[in-house]
């Protein structure tokens, strides 16, 4: 059997090189789709349709089982983030402790639904399943940022102060 | 490495450690980090410099009492400091051979006398970024001991005598899975850490992975000796950024040292771990999933058996442990099975780490012996319900456990004796409700949960979580009949029996615990259309038709 000789990257972009080199360290071997995508997500922040028939390509996996395993994972998002995510925490004890209203609130300022990123791409509104800082419910993640016992009020100046940016 | 050269890695660390007068310990956990612990450890650092005086600055693990947070603690006074911002700093480095700075002072004496540290030892009291921090208080001992002076049938027999079961929740007693793995033939076996705590409100395997990264690698370590094993992995979920990055940096130190890699500790052992990322799957807290995940795929469980310990990662012979198990795995050889056996109750044995958060006065990480009556950890170590509010329930195992009402709180937290009481003892969240909660929205918080995560291989789990939803949601909304409440209990009963998986045996759970403890609550959202909790909305419930009952397979 030949050796196999995987695809030229998609472009000159500089991030597909070290989404490259995940595989290589893998030895392109198949089971390390998710790490690579994993890779592709930390460098461009989503996956697209090209990186991720770049990747089933690279590794040998049908495209059909690429797509099935990124539309599975919650983590991976086909869609590009806004400049800045605002993530709240929906797990139980911020539950408990009144995220949904937060969450309510924050759809209603920002006039989407989580998930969704503002019109002009400045903020996606996000929920988490549980960030394990539950002892400091309700907890949201401000751009990596984690701060808890958040109010209403604290969660809504800091959608403005990004709003004016 | 060997023991000696261990000991003497332990006398440098302590010869150095001498050095300092004082050593003032950091939190810099995820709950102190996010209250500004890293400007205070700057601001000591810099202000210590400044002192001239001999302090070590050290940043640890979780020290538990989260809501306390930022801590810091004083050695070798033991002076707990809570809530102490970067403005502090001044006044802790100058108390320093001095009188404790009394207004920062806290007096936690309460929270921490019903506690027994073995998982947790070393939390508090270690750099998670040092080896050598974790060598000098005994660490990889246990490794050398059990390589050097064990069998592996020994390890096992050590582990078994223990009566250690799965931390993960399960509780399947861990020495007869190892043992089950040992004796499965083939030259290839893999031991699996799962680290995935899908389980929201739940964040001891964090803490533990975060705050003492090398208790887990030692565990799993010397469960491959124990098995046979060669190869292992570490899987993380991916929410866990922190965890993954010390695991690394962890695994690099060990590998320099020679606790991994080939022939580890001049015997012909070879062991070695990779990190695997979790992508954000509940169900990959289910071992044929997990498994599935590690190898690239999607996370859908299988029909078992074939165990993993028979036919695991790629048809091998596939060892499973929790974080929390491996972690009690040192300890356990170092001390000896009947050690461990003589703490905790009589068919639960050692000490289970808790996540206590929810509506309770001192929320944070717990670690308590089991058989501990569960009003001694709400009322003694939580420090009771806060507000003046009513304690009301807890709920334990997250979407998979149950809850346990306010008048049961004589119960002693063991896996029989909440199993027996509709719960779980599950990997350890332990969510405390007060009369703020009302226990449907609970159990539709739960359900949603599970609808949401169904993997959406096997039809009850799939389709049953969604009408339980639906069914739920009509009740909340005060839309509910007598009907929709015998066709939900029916329906959970199916989806108990009949779901592939532990996710969906599991679902139905949250919602008969509190149908059997709090009835009266569904009961009044039916028949009164009323919230007693006023959590639900049951506006435009009035003038609602009644609702036509639509059941679709």
């Amino acid at each position: 059997m030949a050796a196999f000789t995987p695809p030229p990257l998609p472009s000159e972009d500089k991030r597909w090189k070290i989404v490259a080199g995940t595989m290589r360290k893998n030895g392109f071997a198949r089971h390390a789709l998710i790490e690579t995508l994993h890779t592709v997500q930390s460098s461009f922040g989503y996956l697209d349709d090209d990186a991720i028939r770049f990747v089933a390509q690279s590794l040998r996996v049908p495209l059909s089982q690429a797509y099935g395993v990124v539309t599975f994972y919650h983590y991976f998002s086909l869609k590009p983030p806004g400049k800045h995510t605002m993530t709240l925490c929906a797990g139980t004890a911020c539950y408990i402790k009144g995220t949904d209203k937060l969450i309510a609130s924050a759809e209603k300022h920002l006039g989407v639904k989580s998930g969704q990123t503002t019109k002009r791409s400045e903020i996606s509104l996000m929920t988490a399943r549980c960030v394990g800082a539950c002892s400091r419910a309700p907890v949201m993640i401000c751009d990596g940022d984690v701060a808890g016992e958040v109010t209403d009020e604290q969660m809504i100046a800091q959608l403005e102060r990004w709003a004016v940016e | 490495m060997t023991i000696e050269e261990l000991e003497q890695i332990a006398r440098s660390v302590q010869q150095e450690n001498a050095k300092y007068d004082y050593e003032v310990n950091v939190c810099m956990d995820l709950a102190c980090a996010s209250q500004g612990a890293g400007l205070l450890r700057d601001a000591l650092v810099k202000l210590a410099e400044a002192s001239g005086k001999k302090v070590l600055i050290r940043k640890t693990g979780c020290m538990g009492p989260c809501s306390s947070g930022p801590l810091v603690r004083v050695d070798p006074e033991e002076t707990l400091y809570a809530k102490v911002k970067a403005a502090n700093a001044d006044a802790i480095i100058n108390s320093l051979g001095e009188k404790p700075v009394a207004e920062l002072q806290c007096d936690l004496n309460e929270h921490f006398d019903k506690q027994v540290r073995v998982v947790l030892e070393n939390a508090g009291h270690i750099d998670p970024e040092k080896i050598d921090d974790y060598i000098s208080r005994d660490g990889y001992k246990a490794l050398l001991t059990a390589l050097t002076e064990m069998t592996p049938n020994g390890v096992v027999h050590r582990i078994t005598e223990s009566g250690l079961r799965g931390r993960g929740g399960g509780g399947y007693p861990t020495g007869l899975k190892w043992g089950t793995v040992a004796k499965a033939s083939g030259d290839l076996k893999y031991v699996v850490c799962n680290g995935d705590e899908g389980d929201p409100g739940a964040f001891m395997d964090r803490s533990v992975m975060e705050g003492d990264p090398h208790r887990v690698i030692e565990g799993m370590a010397i469960a491959a000796y124990a098995v046979g094993a060669s190869k292992g992995f570490i899987y993380v979920r991916a929410e866990y950024p922190v965890a993954v990055s010390r695991l690394t940096t962890a695994l690099r130190e060990a590998r320099r040292r020679g606790l991994l890699g080939a022939g580890i500790c001049n015997t012909t052992f070879n062991f070695d771990i990779e990190i695997r990322l979790g992508a954000g799957a509940f169900v990959c807290g289910e071992e044929t999933a997990l498994l599935a995940s590690i190898e690239g795929r999607r996370g859908t469980p299988k029909p078992r058996p074939p165990y993993p310990a028979v036919s695991g990662l790629w048809g091998k012979p596939t060892l499973i442990n929790n974080v929390e198990t491996y972690a009690n795995i040192a300890p356990i050889v170092r001390n000896g099975g009947k050690w461990f056996f003589n703490m905790g109750s009589e068919r639960s044995k050692g000490t289970k780490v808790f996540a206590l958060t929810g509506r309770i006065k001192h929320t944070g990480l717990i670690e308590v012996p089991l058989g501990i009556k569960l009003w001694e950890i709400i009322d003694v170590i939580g420090g009771g319900v806060p507000g003046g509010h009513k304690l009301k329930a807890i709920q334990t195992g997250g979407p998979s456990g149950g809850c346990i009402p306010a008048d049961m709180m004589g119960l002693g937290v063991s896996y029989d004796a909440l199993m027996a009481a509709g719960s779980i003892m599950g990997s350890g969240g332990m969510i405390v409700m007060d009369d703020t909660s009302c226990m449907v929205n609970v159990a539709r918080f739960f359900v949603e949960f599970c609808m949401t995560e169904s993997c959406g291989k096997c039809i009850p789990c799939r389709a049953g979580t969604a009408q339980m939803h639906t069914l739920l949601t009509r009740i909340c909304e005060g839309a509910g009949t007598m009907d929709d409440l015998e066709l939900l209990v029916e329906l959970c009963e199916t989806v108990k029996e009949t779901s592939l998986c532990g996710l969906g045996q599991t679902a139905p759970n949250p919602v008969l615990s509190t149908l059997k403890y709090f009835k009266n609550e569904y009961l009044e959202h039916i028949l009164h259309k009323r919230c007693p909790s006023g959590v639900c909305n049951m506006a435009g419930a009035m003038e609602a038709e009644p609702a036509v009952v639509e059941v679709l397979a």
